[in-house]
């Protein structure tokens, strides 16, 4: 019963970053939020990985839905309406308003002056993959970049980057 | 009996209902181009233009067409000239979805056009390239 107790307590998700779990099988805790939002979803999540908005601060989400004719060298306008919609569901999601440990860390990590547009290239992203050998990643035709989370990332759309469930296309299983 | 007559509907409904969402969206967009200008929507011509090399240039270097992400066989499925991404097939045949949903057509109009040609496509390209997706 206190076992079970603690168990649910241990539950209580975005309390904590889940970096050392070490194994634990009683507790699964996110490092952000699966997203919830079905627009966000269906327009952006159709061609890419639906990013977490609580992995970069809202001045980047805004800085993106306004350049949207050049998003990363591809044109990706939306009409007026769902522009909006997805700009104030990323901006009220965003990093500065979570509460999970992985948003502290990114936001920390973030010079005030800039505003990054690629999370793969924040100083915090860069430390946590700094390892991860090149052949794995932009050598591997599976992958090609860091861009593309749920390709190793097994439970990225759950909103879990765990290392332990790391599996690379090609290679297998993965652990600094 | 009831339960093979049941799925029996239900596959015709499935089978039907893009369908008749397709013809419905296909033909309001053609009479709205027919309105701003357009006529005499060809397959031909928008087989021709979808395989066409554009003056504009890919980021590695490629001249653009519609065929370089889509394949020029709308069966088979395309994918991202960059990212590697794959889409699904075009023809309706293969995908049912396709040509069902005027505002995803127009907003795809608007993105692939500008990125294949540096512009918008005219009322007639389009309607000439619904004529050519439509009957695949």
């Amino acid at each position: 019963m206190v076992l079970g107790g603690f168990i649910i307590a241990g539950n209580a998700i975005g309390e904590d970053y889940n970096e050392h779990e070490g194994g634990s099988i009683f507790r699964r805790r996110l490092d952000v939020a699966p997203v919830a939002n079905e627009a966000y979803k269906k327009e952006c999540g159709s061609c890419h990985f639906a990013y977490q908005p609580e992995l970069l601060p809202a001045r980047s989400w805004r800085k993106i839905m306004d350049t949207l004719d050049n998003h990363f060298g591809d044109n990706a306008e939306l009409a007026s309406e769902d522009q909006k919609a997805i700009t104030g569901y990323l901006v009220a999601t965003a990093a500065e308003n979570s509460r999970y440990k992985a948003s502290v860390k990114m936001l920390s990590s973030i010079s005030p002056d800039d505003t990054p547009v690629a999370i793969s290239k924040t100083p915090y992203f860069v430390r946590k993959h700094r390892k991860v050998p090149v052949p794995m990643v932009a050598g591997n035709p599976l992958v090609k970049s860091f861009a593309h989370c749920a390709r190793c990332h097994t439970n990225a759309a759950k909103g879990s980057y765990n290392e332990h469930e790391v599996n690379i296309p090609g290679y297998g299983r993965y652990e600094d | 009996m009831n339960i093979a007559r049941s799925i029996v509907l239900a596959s015709l409904l499935a089978i039907s209902v893009p369908a008749v969402a397709r013809a419905g969206a296909v033909d309001e967009l053609m009479a709205g181009y027919k309105a701003a200008g357009g006529a005499d929507f060809s397959a031909g011509k928008g087989q021709a233009m979808w395989n066409a090399p554009s003056a504009t240039v890919s980021k590695s270097g490629t001249p653009m067409s519609c065929s370089v992400c889509h394949t020029g066989d709308l069966r088979k499925g395309g994918r991202h000239l960059e990212t590697g991404e794959p889409i699904e097939p075009m023809a309706p045949s293969a995908t049912p979805k396709r040509l069902t949903d005027k505002k995803f057509i127009e907003k795809w109009f608007k993105r692939n056009c500008k990125e294949v040609y540096s512009r918008e496509c005219t009322v007639q390209e389009k309607g000439d390239f619904l004529a050519f997706i439509g009957g695949k």
